[in-house]
């Protein structure tokens, strides 16, 4: 006989089903913080999950989402949390504009963000511009300040390529050599790479010998070496895609012991372990960083708080597995450019779509950017004409299998004429 | 770099793209030769082959030359068991009608590399190698002594490169030994040549078909576990092994091995060499040309039966 008392089978399994189905709701409390009955801000996130910039993606995500978390923490932007609604655009331009579309009308988003790429950021701007959303990219690519694009589409959070090369060719021509050999991808930014490059090194008495394009799509490297000249001084690589890791290791291996200088953006690199087997001849070698990966002896409490929101160890990788390598140099723009965000909206006393215009105008009026919390990659200068920060540049030596910075370049190293100046652009 | 040492390298480059090929093709083009079918999903068990050898590498961890051999030995029978079930599955109730064929394998294609990027990511891993030394090969040049070696910048191989090549040859004399000296070997050409004919004589017609279907797809993966120490496991590597893949057995002739065997020495050797010595998308629009200039002049291909 069934005593009615007791809770039946069924009942227990419903109630487990329920509870179970509440712990998998997000988690509506973490509003109560930051002003109980507010609707969100909605910053669409475009974030790159899969294709060719997936691994910047993956890093992206967690830095937009410990910028967010601090931020919420605090009580929000006027006193409303923030919502990062994220969609996948591939690392593909025309998946880009359209998911800049369902930001626009079908999430509601105020506007939009994090873009990497430049073809993806190219392809996605002018959309944009038709729809009348701010776009806030991350994407070093000079497109911005070149005045391709347009008046709502800024850069605040990190510098551009033109910039970091103009900063970088003045200690490789005197430390490393003036016949360069450039090996780049093959895409906008890889082009940002080899015209200004070239313009600078030449502006101090240098010479590139050589410019290899490779598509980043590429799998394997050694035929494009023995196009290298064999006069070359110093080898100058910057490269993207899934398969960095195969293009250093076979440059090592083509090379062997008879090699030039060389002289790395990080970005061969960025998510690969630089203890990987092949990576030996690295030692001794330079590379441009954007921020440093690993912890050195003069690390600021800013870089200090930066990585323990986001989880970082001393070696740049995730503190949940010392194997899954950031890209270090490149996601401080998130951060960064999230931070800009709540100082434009706080300083338009922004309230919603309609106050957009008003934010533009609010982030063109930003200038200094003092080093903190906030902006933990160093101090830095907003140019609201062109919509381009300037910022500090990084020379590291590979020591022990670690990078040691051992030259920190200025802000007016890395500053060009004005190109463009929006604020005379209608919205 | 001077002509005769940017020759060798090209040539090198050449080969070890030509052994991997000469192994995916082959897959291919036994089960074609055999099936009479179209494997678009072809590319994707040369992916999983590739995907697994990292997976094994690192459950397995220890020395890189132990997880290396046992990914040699698993992976492709792994991948080789899942082809044999998908064909169990779907193409045997679809009565290996040709076309039907192609859109349920375009359809295993999506399912793969999709349930690939859902779990092993959109991210490439590199699997090490279980031995590589950079060798410096010599040229020869006129010297007052007469021929002297030297030993020119940049012309080097490793010593896995030249595994790669060596271990694809005695792949194909391991395959040609099967075909042509086993009963298993004469039971699969047996079905190839008519297989009415071989059913009427009691072979299990469907079983081996099965059976094809995952030799096809293990020597796929057999091409990806050798190559991926050199390149790295990425979700999207198959579509250029399976483009390559089909020029070669349409170039050699749909059903005969030996012409897959010379396109594929071809193809890659050319691809090799005219990626070095100009850009890998000539060498790709080359090869696309050769096919059209097969398909029009002589359909069925260096080394396939004329059509009655």
């Amino acid at each position: 006989m069934v005593n009615k008392a007791l809770p039946t089978r069924r009942k227990i399994l419903t109630g487990m089903a329920a509870v179970g189905a509440a712990t998998a709701l997000p988690d509506v409390t973490r509003f109560a913080h930051a002003g109980s009955h507010s609707a969100p801000i909605k910053i669409g996130f475009q974030v790159h999950r899969t294709g060719i910039g997936a691994a910047y993606g993956r890093w992206y995500e967690r830095t937009t989402n410990a910028a967010a978390k601090v931020i919420n923490d605090a009580g929000g932007i006027n006193g409303r949390p923030i919502e990062i609604v994220a969609e996948d655009d591939g690392t593909d331009p025309k998946r880009g504009a359209e998911v800049l579309e369902k930001f626009a009308n079908q999430h509601g988003c105020d506007i939009a963000y994090g873009t990497l790429f430049s073809h993806v950021v190219i392809g996605s701007a002018p959309r944009a511009a038709e729809l009348k959303m701010p776009y806030f990219v991350v994407s070093e690519g000079h497109h911005v300040a070149s005045g391709m694009l347009n008046r709502y589409t800024l850069q605040p959070g990190i510098t551009d390529v033109k910039s970091q090369v103009q900063a970088m060719a003045p200690w490789v021509a005197s430390n490393l050599g003036k016949k360069i050999t450039m090996i780049y991808p093959d895409f906008a930014f890889g082009h940002n790479h080899r015209d200004f490059f070239s313009e600078a090194i030449e502006a101090q008495g240098g010479e590139v010998v050589a410019k290899i394009a490779i598509p980043p799509t590429e799998a394997s490297f050694t035929k494009y070496f023995p196009k290298i000249p064999r006069d070359t001084e110093v080898i100058y690589h910057v490269m993207v895609g899934p398969s960095v890791l195969t293009f250093v290791k076979e440059l090592g291996e083509f090379f062997g012991p008879s090699a030039p200088a060389i002289f790395g953006f990080v970005d061969s690199l960025e998510a690969v372990d630089f203890a990987t087997p092949g990576l030996e001849f690295l030692e001794g070698t330079h590379f441009w960083e954007g921020m440093p990966r690993y912890v050195q002896p003069n690390q600021t409490e800013y870089d200090k708080f930066y990585r323990a929101a986001i989880g970082i160890d001393e070696n740049g990788a995730s503190v949940d597995d010392p194997k899954d390598v950031s890209t270090y140099a490149h996601m401080f723009g998130c951060w960064e450019t999230l931070f800009t965000i709540k100082d434009g909206m706080e300083a338009a006393g922004y309230k919603g779509i309609e106050d957009r215009t008003k934010l533009i105008e609010a982030v063109e009026a930003i200038t200094d950017m003092p080093e903190s919390n906030e902006h933990p990659q160093g101090a830095k200068l907003f140019n609201g004409k062109t919509h381009q920060v300037f910022g500090p540049q990084y020379i590291s030596k590979v020591e022990g299998g670690k990078l040691m910075v051992k030259h920190t370049t200025s802000l007016e190293d890395g500053f060009y004429p004005d190109e463009v100046d929006y604020t005379t652009q209608s919205f | 770099m001077e002509f005769g040492p940017h020759l060798m390298l090209a040539m090198l480059e050449g080969l070890v793209q030509a052994s991997v090929l000469t192994l995916t093709a082959l897959g291919l083009s036994l089960v074609f030769g055999v099936m009479r079918v179209v494997n678009v999903a072809h590319g994707e068990f040369f992916m999983l082959g590739a995907v697994l050898a990292w997976w094994i590498t690192s459950m397995l961890g220890g020395p890189a030359a132990v997880g290396f051999i046992a990914a040699l030995i698993v992976a492709p029978l792994l991948v080789g068991l899942l082809a044999g079930a998908a064909d169990w599955l779907i193409l045997r109730r679809i009565d290996y009608d040709p076309e039907r064929t192609i859109v349920a394998t375009i359809g295993l294609l999506y399912i793969i590399q999709q349930v690939t990027l859902m779990t092993y990511g959109p991210d490439a891993h590199p699997v090490a190698p279980p031995f590589n030394t950079r060798l410096a090969l010599p040229w020869f040049e006129w010297g007052e002594n007469g021929f002297q070696m030297y030993w020119p910048w940049g012309l080097s191989t490793t010593s896995y490169k030249l595994f790669v090549i060596v271990a694809a040859i005695v792949t194909l004399i391991g395959v040609w030994l099967l075909m042509a000296k086993t009963k298993i070997g004469l039971i699969l050409r047996a079905t190839q040549l008519d297989s009415e004919i071989a059913q009427a004589f009691g072979i299990p017609v469907e079983r081996i078909y099965a059976l094809v279907f995952g030799m096809g797809a293990a020597l796929a993966a057999l091409g990806a576990v050798l190559v991926v120490p050199i390149q790295q496991a990425h979700y999207l590597m198959g579509a250029d092994p399976l483009l390559l893949s089909f020029i070669v057995v349409i170039i050699g002739g749909l059903g005969s091995l030996r012409g897959t065997v010379v396109a594929a020495v071809l193809i890659g050797m050319s691809d090799g060499i005219i990626s070095v010595f100009f850009t890998p998308t000539l060498a790709k629009m080359l090869a696309t040309l050769l096919v059209a200039m097969v398909l029009v002049y002589r359909p069925q291909g260096l080394f396939g039966a004329k059509a009655a």
